[in-house]
């Protein structure tokens, strides 16, 4: 039945001169036989792809800004796509629920194209992140360096589900978040080793930094969400239809200023979707002797919330869409908790053992992988080969090494540029040096 | 002939808030009781009929989550003025203001800007005792990435909150709540809906040959009766009003102690680490510190926290009287 399928798809292909991929399972049905079978899970035509930004574009092909955008994921396999199924529906974790009669939907439906951009975009984020662990090891990056590895799924899950257009800002666990939101590998290790080529020219380090509709990257634990909470103000103030994620961990979870944003987001209705990555650890305390209430989807009290499986890419986005449409109806802001985990320590100076046991971070990284979860699932309904996958890993380590040596050959900013950007559009000005004679420059 | 209007600073700042949303859709106000209540202290008096509830908020009673919200909102492309009730409130706010607005420009190496202007009373009031009483000068103008602005009249405080509102980065505009009900005159060029005084420049009030007296706020006020008493004794005091505190305009303080070769600073806050403090260091590093026949004097707060009895609120602020004594310690007569 497979092989006559094959057939009849590649001479499909022939005839129709297009790609089979664009050609649903019940298209060529149609064609082929008079009735259509009764419980084809791939009935359905793949959905129209949402618009894109050419930035989303190039995170959809997997491109950066260095490379010359191409046709698409670069993949060479000896088997034409007709071979793979083009959509499949999966089962995802029902949601558990506060103040809401509905949730989201229970099955995902995953194309593809979907399916393998999803994986590349976590392997990169997964690969950037070991690359950072291995430079800040060998001295080259220094200071706070806090690693987003197992928790891929949340960022690769809400960008997929918003607009570029839409607004995100984060804690200091932010280098996926970075990425995601289009800034560069290389822009983002070159901004970790302090280098000129850096996102922020090496002004900031890791926890500062920023781009287009992405505000960071904040030190301070807690102090993103009132500001999150003032981007989703200015969105509904400028009538652009437009909302801001907002981003916090389990441990800011008990910052007072998130239920003073709670309080006027709600009382406002501001199109802010409130979202706790909950890695089970404040740093080196658990969850449950930091916090009275574990439930962090409950926290927002009068917010309608949703307890989501952080690790499945699909639960994420589908949670992360209910989240947005109910945003952007203007029912005002609702709280997400994605249940994740962290592989590394807080940050690179916690080895991450002493509060929890080795077992249980193998344990995760063997059932919970976010990354061996997607492909598992590509794998186990056809949606893709072994070989494409490893071309993907292979593509990915090469752009990743790439970056990195561009991040320790860039030189270091100049010494010029010491007392630049202080201010904004502003008339140079002279800036005191460590002595009254030493009398610099600064330029906006 | 130029026309002089007798207008108060709470008239003047109103004004200025008046015509800057009118100019710009971007701009907008936030803060406890700002809209109904028309201002705590009636600044934004008539404000919310006007403009409505979108760009006059009443906020609830949480700084930092107001604080934070307005920046977010600057970072998104508006233009908020956060009001505090007073700046005391503003310390529980303070690392919005500080981390999150100040330092924002610089850590994104320019691509972030924050154009926002925090403002409100500072320092002392009238029997409000302690927590109600402190200066925050000496706090803000520490930092680097913020301005601090501190008017003292009705065109000072109008041409300077005009200026702050247009300015794309964070300042900190310090008005004082004795002030809000003292009539100035204002010349007809300040009646301009385009008037406006650019910070970081401080203005001579009052030209004199003997000694050079620098204030900020209140103080100038004080300063300017100090030296219509002295005139009587043949001493011309030169009075210095700061406008700005950061960036300090300290050429205009440096050309006047050269022509006057003695300094007294005034302020209402607290001695240590103070506006006086750094005016001192800041001669001393200068090329006027040669022109000094004694060393600078600083005339402060007292070093306590504010008391309530009124005899002991008295003397725990510089009085006019002792301006002249200081006058007179550092002339040596």
């Amino acid at each position: 039945m497979k092989t006559m399928l094959a057939i009849i798809s590649n001479a499909l292909c022939r005839m129709t001169g297009r790609n089979a991929l664009l050609i649903g399972l019940s298209e060529y049905v149609t064609l082929t036989s008079p009735s259509p079978p009764a419980s084809a899970q791939t009935q359905r035509q793949p959905p129209k792809p949402p618009p894109v930004s050419t930035r989303a574009a190039q995170l959809v092909s997997g491109q950066t800004t260095d490379q010359p955008v191409g046709p698409g994921a670069r993949v060479v396999v000896s088997r034409s796509f007709a071979d793979f199924t083009p959509q499949a529906t999966f089962d995802i974790k029902k949601c558990d629920l506060h103040r809401l009669e509905e949730g989201p939907p229970l099955k995902a439906e995953l194309t593809r194209d979907q399916g393998l951009q999803y994986y590349r975009t976590m392997q990169t984020v997964r690969r950037m992140e070991l690359k950072a662990d291995q430079l800040y090891k060998q001295k080259i990056i220094r200071g706070f360096c806090h690693l987003y590895d197992g928790q891929e799924a949340c960022a690769a899950g809400i960008e997929a589900s918003i607009n570029p257009t839409d607004h995100l800002i984060t804690a200091y666990r932010a280098h996926g978040y970075t990425y995601t939101r289009g800034v560069s590998i290389k822009e983002i290790l070159a901004e970790l080793t302090g280098r000129k080529g850096g996102v922020a020219k090496g002004k900031g380090g890791s926890m500062h930094m920023y781009a287009p509709h992405f505000y960071g990257g904040n030190g301070i634990v807690g102090a993103q969400v009132p500001l999150g909470a003032g981007i989703a103000l200015a969105c509904q103030y400028q009538g652009n239809n437009q909302l801001c994620v907002t981003l916090y961990g389990d441990g800011a979870a008990n910052q007072g200023q998130l239920f003073e944003s709670f309080n006027m987001a709600a009382l406002w209705k501001l199109p802010c979707i409130f979202i706790c990555e909950n890695n089970k650890y404040g740093m080196g305390t658990s969850v449950e002797r930091a916090s009275a209430s574990i439930d962090y989807y409950k926290r927002g009290d009068f917010i309608p919330g949703i307890r989501v499986d952080g690790m499945d890419v699909l639960c994420v986005r589908e949670a992360t869409k209910f989240a947005a449409d109910h945003c952007r109806s203007g029912k005002g802001p609702i709280v997400m908790e994605l249940q994740t985990y962290r592989y590394h320590g807080h940050s690179m100076s916690d080895p991450g053992v002493s509060y929890r046991t080795r077992e249980e971070i193998q344990e995760v990284r063997t059932k919970s992988d976010p990354i061996s979860m997607l492909k598992e699932r590509m794998l186990s309904n056809n949606m893709a080969s072994v070989e494409e996958f490893k071309e993907i890993d292979v593509d990915i380590r090469k752009q990743v090494e790439e970056a990195a040596q561009f991040a320790t050959s860039d030189p270091e900013p100049p010494l010029e540029d010491l007392c630049n950007h202080i201010f904004y559009n502003n008339p140079p000005l002279e800036v005191r040096g460590t002595n009254p004679w030493s009398k610099l420059k600064s330029v906006s | 002939i130029q026309a002089q209007f007798n207008v108060t600073v709470r008239d003047a700042l109103n004004q200025a808030m008046d015509e800057e949303l009118e100019r710009d859709e971007r701009v907008f106000l936030l803060g406890e009781e700002v809209a109904q209540y028309d201002g705590a202290y009636k600044v934004s008096r008539g404000l919310w009929k006007k403009y409505g509830d979108k760009r006059i908020i009443d906020t609830p009673i949480s700084e930092m989550g107001f604080a934070g919200i307005a920046v977010g909102a600057a970072m998104a492309g508006l233009r908020p003025i956060c009001e505090f009730m007073t700046f005391n409130f503003s310390m529980q706010a303070i690392d919005q203001v500080i981390n999150s607005a100040a330092k924002t420009c610089y850590m994104s190496a320019g691509l972030q800007a924050v154009p926002i202007v925090f403002r409100g009373p500072n320092g002392a009031s009238a029997g409000v005792a302690a927590q109600h009483s402190q200066c925050f000068a000496a706090w803000y103008a520490h930092c680097p990435g913020l301005k601090v602005v501190s008017p003292w009249n009705s065109e000072d405080a109008k041409g300077l909150l005009k200026s702050s509102i247009r300015d794309d980065n964070p300042v900190v505009f310090l008005e004082n709540e004795l002030l809000y009900g003292v009539p100035f005159e204002m010349s007809e060029e300040a009646q301009s809906k385009d008037f406006t005084i650019p910070i970081g420049k401080a203005k001579v009030e009052r030209a004199g040959s003997h000694i050079t007296l620098v204030s900020h706020s209140r103080y100038v006020g004080h300063c300017l009766d100090a030296a219509a008493v002295l005139a009587k004794e043949g001493i011309e005091c030169e009075v210095i009003n700061l406008r700005t505190i950061r960036p300090m305009d300290v050429e205009s303080i440096e050309a006047s102690v050269m022509k006057t070769n003695h300094l007294v600073t005034v302020e209402g806050g607290w001695p240590q680490f103070g506006v006086g403090a750094e005016i001192c260091a800041r001669i001393m590093e200068g090329s006027a510190f040669n022109y000094l026949d004694s060393p600078v004097t600083r005339v402060t707060g007292v070093d306590i926290p504010m008391p309530y009895a009124k005899i002991l609120e008295d003397h725990s602020l510089p009085q006019i009287k002792d301006i002249i004594f200081s006058v007179k310690k550092t002339l040596n007569v």
